[in-house]
């Protein structure tokens, strides 16, 4: 996954739709003929229709819907955090050359550690449950936030910095008044970058920490029950729907809310 | 020469051996000597490059003088002033394409310490002064290049600065806004009575604009020349731009800025002997 994206993508909806409707339906159409014909056990691969009517018959499920509440506390949590850390670090960074030099080396060293390598590590030292999960994404989410910052301020016009300044405005304020708002629409990819990278590190490590609760300890369970294959597989589709939602929301957030930004980059410069 | 006491009181800006050099060792502005009385709309001719900007820049506080001093009031400039606002050729760059059009005419009013209300009022005001009374729930990226420096010029006026700085502020509009928005500025100076430093590198605006015109010389900046400008002060762009005296007067900018020896008593008078 690229830190940096060019913000907000506007690209013709419509067709983006249907070539993703049209991907799920011969996915869906190819798995029901695989299970209905037998050439795979059922037990194996259960039909996607059978998938999906066990997906839905979990929305009235009250264990298993909260379930998905501590996996999205967790999430929430974990990506406000991270905001609230990358973003004045980021700007911090991004501003105070000095500092930059200085951080910089510590940043380089952290950066590769893929997240999901932490999770045997954060188990050891924080346990399971919240506790662990929280740290571990806010960790992985900062950096998407963190570099998106620093290039998004790097991006600012000198001459908008420069006109807030002419009308006797401090370093600080225009910082936040100028680069702050400029920086912004990079910013909110960052966020969405690193609004997956959050819930994938929420199910990953619920998976892989072996108790406690969750959409991924769910699926865990599920998994080491004969027949729980099909239970595997719509705690999957849930999490695969709950992912392109909020991917969904969040795009569709910075397209309102950048308004400006697509125009300026379409426009005339 | 000692000057009067009431004399001196009415210099609104004072430039004494003004020098600047960039990090890079590059000298734009050497030795400069400015001073312009209140009220006064003053054009800064020079070749591009010659340091306009540099000089625009230093007084406005935003650069600090390798050498020289520069007052303003009085006072010397050390930061940004107070009641000063900058103009910039680049208007859309110079606006903040996230803040509607009023929202950018009424940012810097938080410095005036004057409340959201009070701040939209005078930019509306400000607005409508400039001929927008209805773009003001509009983006600046919305409008034409001629509308958004009209609102660049609004925000600088709403801010009620006793001296302006414009920087080549019409270089990048067509020849009829041009011509429209340079009345504008003199019908503004007219009106608020503030004091205008205008840069150009168009000879005919620098004449047909000004009180006085300076030409600066080529790199590093210096004043190369210093010319009243006699003409009537009510200016028409057909009328004006007719007179013998600004095609006289044209002629000799245009001399002096390509080099041209400065000939004593060749500029026109003021008063307009002719
Ligand atoms: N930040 C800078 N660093 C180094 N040199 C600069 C910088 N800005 C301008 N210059 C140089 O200083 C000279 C004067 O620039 P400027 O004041 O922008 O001229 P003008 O506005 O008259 O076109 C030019 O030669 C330009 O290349
Ligand atoms: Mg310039």
């Amino acid at each position: 996954m690229s830190d940096k994206t060019t913000p907000p993508r506007g690209l013709s909806r419509p067709g983006k739709w249907a070539r993703g409707a049209a991907g799920v339906a011969v996915l869906f159409l190819a798995s029901e003929a695989l299970g209905r014909a037998g050439i795979v056990d059922r037990s194996f691969l259960p039909p996607a229709s059978s998938v999906t009517a066990r997906a839905v018959e979990l929305f009235g499920d009250s264990d298993f819907l909260s379930n998905v509440r501590v996996t999205l506390t967790a999430w929430a949590l974990g990506l406000a955090i991270a905001v609230a850390i990358a973003v004045p670090l980021g700007l911090l960074l991004g501003s105070v050359p000095a500092v930059n030099t200085a951080v910089r080396a510590i940043v380089e060293f952290l950066r590769p550690i893929p997240s999901v390598a932490l999770i045997p590590l954060a188990g050891l030292i924080l346990g399971s449950g919240l506790n662990m999960e929280v740290p571990l994404i806010v960790y992985a989410c900062c950096w998407p936030i963190l570099f998106n910052t620093m290039y998004g301020l790097h991006d600012v016009d000198p001459l908008a910095k420069e006109t807030l300044r002419s009308f006797g405005f401090n370093r600080m304020q225009v910082l936040i008044r100028v680069s702050l708002r400029s920086a912004a629409p990079f910013i909110a990819t960052g966020v969405r970058l690193s609004a997956s990278v959050a819930l994938i590190l929420a199910v990953g490590t619920e998976i892989l920490s072996g108790f406690g609760d969750g959409l991924g300890m769910f699926i865990a369970q599920a998994g080491t029950v004969p027949e729980g294959t099909r239970d595997v597989l719509a705690g999957t589709v849930w999490a695969g729907c709950i992912g392109l939602i909020i991917d969904t929301v969040l795009v569709q957030a910075e397209n309102r809310a950048f308004r400006w930004h697509l125009a300026q980059r379409s426009g005339a410069s | 020469m000692e000057r009067p006491q009431t004399e001196k009181a009415k210099e609104m800006l004072q430039i004494t051996g003004l020098t600047h050099s960039y990090a890079d060792g590059h000298r734009a502005i050497d030795g400069l000597d400015l001073t312009v009385p209140d009220g006064q709309l003053l054009s800064i001719v020079g070749p591009s490059g010659c340091g306009k900007s540099t000089l625009l820049r230093c007084i406005a506080g935003l650069l600090r003088p390798t050498s020289g001093t520069l007052t303003l009031n009085g006072a010397p400039i050390n930061g940004v002033p107070d009641d000063l606002a900058v103009v910039f050729q680049d208007y859309s760059r110079s606006l903040f394409p996230w803040l509607t059009v009023r929202d950018n005419v009424a940012l810097p009013l938080r410095r005036r310490g004057m409340s959201r209300k009070e701040r939209r009022a005078a930019a509306q005001e400000a607005l409508a002064s400039v001929g927008l009374p209805d773009a003001g729930r509009k983006y600046p990226w919305q409008l034409s290049g001629g509308m958004q420096q009209r609102v660049s010029i609004a925000r600088a006026l709403a801010y009620r600065p006793s001296l302006l700085l414009m920087d080549e502020p019409f270089g990048s509009v067509d020849a009829q806004t041009r011509e429209d928005l340079e009345d504008l500025v003199l019908q503004v100076h007219r009106t608020q009575k503030i004091t205008i430093l205008l840069v150009t590198h168009d000879i005919d605006e620098s004449v047909y604009v000004g009180d006085r015109v300076v030409v600066l010389n080529r790199s590093p900046a210096r004043v190369h020349a210093d010319l009243p400008v006699g003409l009537p002060s009510g200016r028409d762009q057909i009328e004006t731009r007719g007179l013998p005296q600004f095609v006289q007067l044209r002629a000799e900018v245009g001399r002096l800025v390509r080099g041209g020896a400065k000939v004593p008593g060749a500029a026109p008078a003021s008063g307009g002997r002719g």
